[in-house]
């Protein structure tokens, strides 16, 4: 076999260190040709072996920190861990899609049924605790039930892989491990923030409504939803938001569309806030004009809200508010805090230019309304 | 979900292990050689060539040695700084403090100490640090 001359030189006179050498090098070179995919597998598996222990770390740390707080707002009788533990394994079944008509009220009354039993086991966990912090050891729930539910799937792709040594079960991980274990982190200090009631980044939409209607009477309109009317650049705005400080979001679908029967529809323009997901390179706090309904979640309240102004030909401006996975649920950031005043200057430039002088606006804030009043 | 948590370690695998040391011994082995073959014959090109692959290979080995010792992953968790600015409505009186379990954005809080109006939670936020971006 012909060499390059530096590797041939590592073999100077042919003696017996010379030749283990030789065959070292030609085992290493077999080796590799043939379990080069094996070695790769078990690089990634390693990989995705670390992450998972972090994971652990992350939905462990998330569950002491749910049942710690329980018991130190809730005060119950017996110890919560059992019922948190059950808790965390909460699965909900989506509805039957295949005849997809009327799959959104099917939807609805799913998730109002997992509300009302969310509810009702935070209240047996936490029989002390006022329906603020109820609400907000809700979120700190669901949160740690999300955090079980990544490391569990990490987990199972990862032992899925190591079984069958499939490099493709194994690759497809510790490809989206990165973006999973932001999102993971993200959770973690949602947790965080919900257990002391802290406003998060999602909040941001809910903050822009609660500084337009603070000071106004507010009334309660739909489940957890609270508007005042507000007099705004010479129109009357309708302004509402989910009612906080509590951790919610309530349904401002239905909302927007109790306005719009109470006006009888006729409304000028409907402006709704949210916080929106920025991409890489855009700044936080920065803030966008659009068209059509902004509100994230599982449809139910855009496609409501979509119905409505469908009826009455409204037209829906959207602001948005950018930020990341990460600040949309940690403690709210400076630059997104102060984003609420742009927006809110923003909202009234929109008006003053797409309304008359007395029309009935509607300006909805959407988003989570955790350590925000109103 | 009844495991118990404990803070996240990097184990050194054997299959690692092993690589360490076969990169290690092939290491020392070229220096050894490079070593020799300069003492026998300065002027040879090849004993420059295998003491530079003995040093990449003992520079290699420290490396992975390093990024493969038990060490503590970065714990999650982080309890960021959020801030509570209380203000007077009536004076402008700013009262800036850490947040506290029950503070929420346009809560009244106690009286404002120079003018005894009550004062509200104006704004409650994090501050991001640049060096964390």
């Amino acid at each position: 076999m012909r060499m390059i001359p530096q590797v041939s030189a590592l073999f100077p006179g042919g003696d017996a260190l010379t030749v283990i050498f030789q065959l070292i090098f030609y085992a290493l070179f077999v080796a590799f040709m043939f379990y080069g995919q094996r070695i790769q597998m078990y690089i990634m598996i390693r990989e995705v072996e670390g992450s998972l222990a972090r994971l652990k770390f992350i939905r462990d740390e998330g569950r002491k920190l749910a049942i710690e707080t329980i018991k130190e707002i809730g005060k119950p009788q017996v110890d919560p861990t059992e019922r948190v533990d059950q808790f965390l394994e909460y699965i909900t079944i989506a509805p039957e899609s295949m005849d997809p008509a009327g799959v959104v009220w099917k939807l609805e009354h799913l998730l109002d049924v997992q509300d009302v039993r969310f509810k009702d086991d935070v209240k047996l966990m936490a029989p002390e605790a006022d329906e603020t912090q109820r609400n907000n050891l809700e979120n700190v729930l669901v949160w740690a039930v999300d955090l079980n539910i990544i490391y569990k799937i990490i987990r199972h792709f990862y032992l899925l892989g190591k079984k069958t040594l499939s490099l493709y079960v194994i690759m497809q991980v510790q490809m989206v491990l990165p973006l999973i274990m932001r999102e993971a982190e993200a959770f973690a200090s949602a947790i965080k923030a919900c257990t002391m009631g802290q406003p998060m980044g999602d909040g941001a939409g809910a903050l822009v409504a609660a500084k337009l209607m603070h000071g106004h009477k507010t009334r309660k309109i739909a489940k957890d939803i609270v508007a005042a009317t507000v007099p705004l650049e010479g129109r009357i705005a309708h302004v509402l938001k989910s009612e906080g400080p509590g951790g919610n979001v309530g349904k401002p679908g239905d909302g927007i569309t109790q306005i719009i029967k109470e006006t009888k529809g006729k409304i000028a323009t409907i402006v709704m806030i949210d916080a929106a997901q920025k991409l890489e390179g855009e700044k936080p706090g920065d803030v966008a004009e659009g068209v059509g309904a902004a509100i994230g979640g599982p449809g139910i309240d855009q496609f409501k809200i979509e119905e409505s102004v469908l009826k009455y030909k409204i037209p829906v401006n959207a602001v948005i508010i950018k930020e990341d996975i990460g600040d949309a649920v940690s403690p709210m950031r400076k630059e997104i805090f102060d984003a609420a005043d742009t927006a809110i200057q923003r909202i009234k430039r929109l008006i003053l230019e797409r309304t008359k002088e007395g029309d009935a606006v509607i300006i909805a804030g959407i988003g989570n309304t955790i350590g925000i009043g109103q | 979900m009844t495991e118990k948590a404990g803070p996240p370690t990097r184990n050194i695998s054997s299959f690692l292990l092993v690589m360490i040391l076969t990169i290690l011994v092939l290491a020392v082995a070229a220096l050894y050689i490079g070593v020799q073959t300069y003492g026998n014959n300065p002027k040879d090109s090849a004993a420059i060539s295998l003491m530079l692959i003995g040093f990449i290979g003992l520079a290699l080995t420290a490396y992975m040695l390093l990024q493969a010792k038990r060490k503590p992953l970065r714990v999650a968790f982080e309890i960021p700084q959020v801030i509570t600015t209380i203000l007077c409505q009536k004076c402008g009186f700013k009262n800036i403090r850490d947040f506290q379990r029950g503070d929420y954005i346009f809560k009244e809080t106690e009286p404002c100490p120079k003018c005894n109006e009550k004062m509200m939670i104006a704004s409650i936020y994090r501050e991001v640090k640049e060096k964390e971006k």
